[in-house]
């Protein structure tokens, strides 16, 4: 099968620091990527150069058949097809969940809106808080505003999910309800690429587990291989330091 | 989430002298204060009520009312009501504001009632119809209309008009002035941070003599812009630059990540600020545009200076009238302007206070 997502040689710099140094990732329909990694080592600025929240400097970055480029029509074709969760949720606070979900679809698939709030009442179903959805994001827990968050990106029928740390925001006792249905998701053959620190989600999901330390991925493999018999001695630092805290 | 009972709050004040105690004398220094201002108000309050009501002459038609009186000269104002109305508008033609103020304030009331449907197309059509309708109306020349020159225009009409258009037309403005100031195009960046700086940088004083007297040796051969019309530009230009700054702090208060959630969603740059940016950045700053609006709803007075003759303006020249000379005519005439200001400034202000309520429900939990 064809690559999904690819990225060739792709490099970024914030003014002098190279945050992403030479990132070669391919991506197959359905296949579920875990990045981890230290912080600063550029795991959200890797996804988020994915649908051109960060413009690269260099190098391709293919997605689903079209190249971002300075062309905004490119990028709009990308971001339709790509959902993204945030670590801050950033729901829409003057919106109900509802209209949050039915927003784009309405104005960017023109979708009508009784079909569109129909797919979002399906969509937070699936989340479990169908019974949230003429609340405003201020009126849930912390937990509820990223389901709702995962709900709106689902609501645009997206090809591929980006997670940038769902979970890092939330109270602990919230995160097992957001893993949960990122579970259910990737179960269902979504196409993900989730910065987490979660390493059981990783273990349980992920296809292939990425390992970034300054910029470059230094470690890819599969869970088993990855969290059993790590080759780099910086993996194996880290996960000492993540899995015996 | 269920919270098990537990009991009532304590009770720390109970009635009246409780409440006395907590508000007014709850220290050495707040007692003194309260005495202090008690004997402030004391001093200041009833001379005055005594002045515009008790001692004032009520009845009258001539200047003889008012000669020998210690208070207000109230028929003054009631004889000069048509002037502080319509300023020099013909008398015969007075039907004619009278509509538009009818309609206008049928227009305003219908947004303001909650209960009333259609707010939509009643707001597109008081932003469009009402001042194309109003302008023939007042202007006249067409429909056998006759020809009435803005020069003539004046009073409450013409205070009202200045403030209604430069209100309404520094908000838009201001808006896009405020988004281009932080456009990531340089062009339209360095355009309008000079376009606000610049009008920023001038009194307003300056700009209306600028736009009454100096404008039209620049404007080309054969063309004529109505002094009227310089004038309400130049207000709307100007305090759109003042909106623009207000905007910008609100867009600038919103976090980044609204901005991405909607990129994210494949809403492009235009839709993106349209639904999410701008709803919210406004209602932060809500406090903020009212506050201009009121500021230049009192600006409007600085039309006097280039011959118009607003409301100030013709309660000003009243005041040298030697038919209603006497003691009191002038502080009358200034009495009633303040209020008439003030009647419409605190009603905006009361406005926006519902308004901020209003839309702080929806953020509530």
């Amino acid at each position: 099968m064809n690559d999904i997502i690819t990225l060739d040689g792709v490099c970024k710099w914030f003014g002098q620091f190279a945050v992403l140094r030479n990132i070669n990732l391919s991506v197959k329909p359905g296949e579920r990527i875990v990045v981890c990694g230290p912080s600063g080592s550029g795991k959200s600025t890797l996804v988020r150069c994915i649908n051109r929240l960060e413009e690269h400097d260099e190098g391709r970055i293919v997605v689903n058949g079209t190249e971002l480029t300075r062309d905004v029509r490119n990028i709009d074709t990308v971001r339709r097809e790509v959902g993204m969760v945030f670590q801050q949720f950033n729901l829409f606070p003057h919106l109900s969940i509802l209209h949050n979900c039915t927003l784009a679809p309405i104005w960017v698939r023109k979708i009508p809106k009784k079909q569109a709030e129909e797919a979002a009442m399906e969509h937070l179903t699936q989340m479990r808080i169908a019974d949230q959805a003429l609340k405003h994001p201020a009126q849930l827990s912390g937990g509820q505003q990223q389901r709702a968050a995962i709900a709106r990106a689902l609501c645009m029928n997206p090809k591929i999910m980006l997670f940038d740390e769902p979970t890092s925001a939330l109270d602990p006792e919230m995160i097992g309800e957001v893993l949960e249905v990122m579970v259910d998701l990737a179960k269902q053959g979504m196409t993900m690429i989730c910065v987490t620190h979660e390493m059981g989600f990783a273990r349980e999901v992920a296809d292939r587990v990425c390992f970034m330390d300054a910029g470059e991925i230094i470690e890819e493999a599969d869970p088993e291989t990855f969290f059993t018999s790590p080759k780099r001695e910086r993996t194996k630092l880290f996960l000492s330091q993540i899995l015996d805290h | 989430m269920t919270a098990t009972a537990f009991r009532a709050p304590p009770v720390h004040h109970v009635g009246v002298l409780g409440w006395l105690r907590a508000n007014l004398f709850s220290s050495i220094a707040n007692s003194a204060l309260t005495i202090l201002i008690v004997a402030l108000l004391m001093w200041s309050v009833p001379p005055l009520l005594n002045w515009a009501f008790v001692s004032a002459v009520w009845s009258g038609t001539t200047r003889a009312a008012c000669t020998d009186a210690a208070g207000a000269c109230w028929p003054y104002i009631w004889q000069r009501m048509g002037q502080i109305v319509y300023g020099f508008y013909d008398f015969d033609e007075r039907w004619r504001p009278d509509i538009v103020f009818a309609a206008g304030a049928f227009g305003l009331a219908w947004l303001m009632i909650p209960r009333l449907p259609r707010k939509g197309w009643v707001g597109i059509a008081m932003l469009t119809l009402y001042p194309f309708v109003s302008f023939l109306l007042l202007a006249g020349g067409e429909f056998g209309l006759a020809v009435v020159s803005t020069e003539r225009w004046g009073g409450l009409l013409l205070t009202l008009v200045v403030a209604a258009i430069g209100i309404v037309a520094s908000l838009p403005l201001g808006v896009i002035l405020a988004l281009g100031r932080r456009s990531h195009l340089p062009v339209v960046r360095i355009l309008s941070v000079t376009f606000i700086e610049v009008w920023r940088g001038v009194p307003m004083i300056t700009v209306l003599f600028i736009a009454s007297s100096m404008l039209p040796l620049f404007l080309p051969e054969g063309m004529q812009i109505d002094k009227l019309f310089r004038a309400l530009i130049a207000i709307a230009l100007f305090n759109a630059a003042y909106m623009a700054e207000v905007v910008r702090a609100g867009l600038q208060s919103l976090p980044r990540g609204q901005l991405e959630g909607a990129s994210a969603l494949g809403l492009g740059y235009w839709r993106a600020m349209a639904l999410i940016v701008l709803p919210q950045a406004l209602k932060i700053v809500l406090p903020g545009i009212v506050n201009n609006m009121i500021s230049m709803f009192k600006d409007t007075s600085l039309v006097s200076i280039i011959g118009f003759f607003d409301l100030l303006g013709v309660i000003q020249s009243g005041s040298t009238d030697l038919d209603w000379s006497s003691p009191n005519t002038a502080v009358t005439g200034y009495l009633f302007a303040a209020a008439i200001y003030w009647a419409f400034c605190f009603s905006m202000s009361r406005y926006s206070a519902k308004l901020e309520n209003d839309l702080a429900a929806g953020d509530r939990r």
